[in-house]
């Protein structure tokens, strides 16, 4: 088999890992935007607020440490203890079911039936609170985040593919982990929405807030409860990018990756999210390998942005998005 | 009864007010946004040094020093907002801390008669005092950084790097951009093969990058990146198994936030520097007596000798010497923007005299000069030891390829003369 072929393979297979971690924070924009109609700004900075407070809990770390020495003159950073992972994760997520609570309270059950403009620029307004408030709460330090996930090449992957082609693949095995989790919670998140009461429940929301009100939907139950699994998608999501690079500000910069898998795949399409990430992490990865070295390279941020574009003249709803018609 | 509650009321405001120091310096930080990790230490290192000054002698020569702190986020358009700002308080010189503002910076700043350092980083060809008459980048900057980078791997292969494979994985912005030149025209004299590898910001993910580097296998890695890209791109070596010693960072890719996140296996890492690490010197028990533990620290006081905190108080220290020569120079305590200038032109760096401040050794000896605003381009390397949690120098100070590097100082800042319409002269 040409070299080159047996490159671009491997080029293939990382692509689909990477559309999947891309997928991942996708699919927190999703659910809100399902249920709410809302376009939440704020989804990076909810994964890296997650991140930075399962690592405080892990860590032991006194919140909001540096103002209370600041105010009280103390010299407190830590609790001493360490908290397996598994249980911090349980109580991050308590926090952030804790945050979704917050959020509906003070924000959205005062802007229903609001246009999605206003909407969206509360969002705006939340990360930008978020993030100065996980600074304050967490410090702006580097973290490393080890909840045990294995990371580096898949030896067996790796000794497998030589045998065949004579050149040994890469996959990393966070990638794998990232993979299989992904898997679980879209089937999760599909069986959820549309065979569960909550999650008739939320789709009902989507389509028409006073309707869903007339039959007696509670829309705060919803709303807290949609915002509380975006919550847990943002952590799954925030611990498999802060593994990659540390628990750190840029985090909240993964919604750029998200933005052309929505475009993709729709914003109201869950399964929609996991095929516009495999088809943007392969396609730029593809294009970089193919096209990269012909052109200087560091073509992948713009390349998702086109092929996104390039969707969105022929489906402008996205591959599985609701066909939107508005008569007048 | 007016007048009386007019007085007091402006009395109150004096007494409330910051104190009117002659002395002002201003600290364009970041200590918000994706970098802050970095910042934050530079800046505690920077206002530190200055503290202690104002704490331990009195200021500099009898002159308090008012440190003047604005947030810049690391945002090109902030950092000019911060200038415009506060170049009115007196500032005498100004550290921007990020490329993309000295850019922005440099005709401002020029026709605004306040001087400019940009140590380590900004635009290489500052370093011809000639045409970029308040611009300074010494000790060293980007093309320094390059031929260190190259000479360290011509002394690890005994002076042959004949068609090795050296690859550049760079910040696809300005300040990536700058070894390039430098590089190539390096490749050229010592014959080995350049490939450049572009990441686009942030640099969380570098996949293709590292999947090329794993197929093409050069010998040897170097790397300009900052933040995130840093850390990702450790660990990306780390997962394809590249030698860690054969990966070589600038110093702005070699702090310890750039490689705790990969653990263990990012050891054997090496990073330029072009002072010295770790904080086993005397002027740091002054820190800790009269700033920290008199509750002063800019900071939490938990950064201290880091290497980006070091950084931050070696610039201090420069400024602060560069302050003193230009009192010395023009007999006067409260010196201007202009005179600093002067003291910055005519700033010589000794053992000696760093010594006297109780940094024995802690940076590389040089002279500035009206023709050489940049120093003698000597630096070092520096390598992570994971089990000890510290970089250490692992070679003495060495001068860059000046041979390589003038022609290229001489044709960019010609260039920019030309095209600024600036008479070039000393």
């Amino acid at each position: 088999m040409p070299e080159q072929l047996v490159f671009a393979m491997e080029v293939f297979l990382n692509g689909l890992m990477a559309g999947v971690l891309y997928a991942l924070v996708a699919l927190g924009f999703v659910l809100i935007y399902k249920a709410s109609g809302i376009f939440n700004y704020a989804q990076g900075v909810m994964a890296l607020f997650s991140a930075l407070t399962l690592v405080g809990i892990m860590e032991g770390q006194v919140p909001f440490a540096h103002l209370i020495n600041a105010i009280f003159g103390t010299e407190i950073h830590h609790f001493g203890w360490h908290v397996p992972a598994l249980l911090a994760i349980l109580f991050t997520m308590a926090v952030m079911v804790g945050l979704a609570w917050v959020v509906n309270k003070l924000i959205f059950r005062h802007l229903v039936n609001q246009e999605p403009i206003i909407l969206f620029m509360a969002t705006i307004g939340l990360a930008y609170f978020l993030e100065g408030f996980g600074d304050i709460m967490w410090g702006a330090d580097i973290k490393k985040l080890d909840v045990g996930l294995p990371q580096g090449i898949n030896t067996w992957i790796d000794e497998s593919t030589f045998n065949i082609f004579d050149y040994g693949f890469f996959i990393d095995n966070l990638d794998i982990v990232a993979t299989v989790v992904a898997a679980l919670l879209v089937t999760a998140l599909v069986i959820f929405a549309q065979y569960t009461k909550q999650g008739r429940a939320m789709r009902a929301v989507a389509d028409d807030h006073q309707a869903a009100l007339s039959v007696g939907i509670s829309l705060n139950f919803i709303w807290v409860m949609v915002w509380s699994v975006a919550g847990f998608v943002a952590l799954v999501a925030g611990i498999m990018w802060g593994t990659k690079s540390g628990v750190q500000f840029s985090l909240s910069l993964i919604a750029l990756k998200a933005l052309p898998v929505l475009m993709l795949g729709g914003f109201t399409s869950i399964p929609g999210a996991i095929v516009g990430g495999l088809i943007i992490g392969v396609g730029e990865k593809l294009f970089e390998f193919a096209i990269g070295p012909l052109v200087g390279g560091a073509t992948e941020n713009w390349f998702a942005y086109v092929l996104a574009l390039i969707f969105l003249v022929f489906r402008p709803q996205g591959l599985f998005g609701e066909k939107i018609i508005e008569r007048v | 009864m007016k007048m009386k509650l007019m007085t007091v009321a402006v009395a109150a405001m004096m007494a409330a007010g910051p104190a009117l120091a002659d002395l002002t310096i201003v600290d364009t930080s970041y200590r918000t946004g994706p970098y802050a990790a970095n910042g934050i230490p530079f800046s505690d290192g920077y206002q530190d040094y200055f503290t202690l000054l104002n704490e331990r002698d009195g200021g500099i020569g009898g002159e308090m020093v008012n440190i003047v702190e604005c947030e810049t986020g690391y945002n090109t358009e902030k950092g000019v907002e911060c200038y415009e700002a506060t170049k009115g308080e007196g500032a005498l010189v100004y550290q921007p801390l990020s490329t993309g503002i000295t850019y922005q910076l440099i005709p401002k700043a020029t026709s605004d008669g306040i001087p400019l350092h940009t140590m380590g980083y900004g635009r290489t060809s500052a370093k011809n005092g000639a045409v970029f008459k308040y611009v300074f980048n010494y000790p060293a900057n980007y093309w320094d950084g390059a031929s260190l980078a190259v000479t360290h791997i011509l002394d690890q292969n005994g002076g042959d790097v004949n068609g090795k494979k050296i690859a550049l994985v760079y910040h696809n912005s300005a300040y990536g951009k700058e070894p390039i030149r430098t590089l190539e025209e390096l490749a050229k004299k010592h014959g080995f093969e350049l490939s450049l590898l572009p990441v686009d910001h942030p640099g969380q993910e570098q996949k293709s990058q590292w999947l090329q580097i794993r197929r093409e296998k050069p010998d040897y890695v170097l790397m300009w990146g900052w933040g995130v890209m840093n850390q990702v791109a450790i660990q990306e070596a780390v997962n394809i198994r590249f030698p860690m010693e054969n990966f070589i960072g600038i110093w702005w890719s070699g702090s310890e936030n750039d490689v705790k996140a990969a653990g263990d296996k990012a050891n054997g890492y090496k990073a330029l520097t072009f002072h010295n690490l770790g904080s086993d010197y005397p002027v740091y028990a002054d820190i800790q007596k009269h700033v920290v533990d008199a509750g002063k620290a800019a900071g939490a006081g938990d950064q201290v000798g880091t290497v980006l905190y070091n950084r931050g108080m070696y610039a201090a220290m420069l400024a602060a010497e560069a302050i003193k020569t230009a009192q010395e120079m023009h007999g006067t305590a409260a010196i201007t923007s202009a005179q600093m200038r002067d003291g910055m032109e005519n700033l010589e760096m000794t053992e000696a005299k760093m010594a006297g401040i109780g940094l024995p050794g802690f940076g590389p000896e040089f002279k500035v000069s009206c023709e050489n605003h940049g120093g003698n381009g000597f630096g070092a390397v520096s390598q992570w030891d994971a089990a000890a949690g510290e970089f250490k120098l692992i070679t003495e100070y060495f001068q860059s390829d000046q041979d390589v590097i003038m022609p290229l100082v001489e044709e960019d800042s010609s260039a920019f003369a030309a095209e600024n319409g600036i008479e070039a002269g000393c």
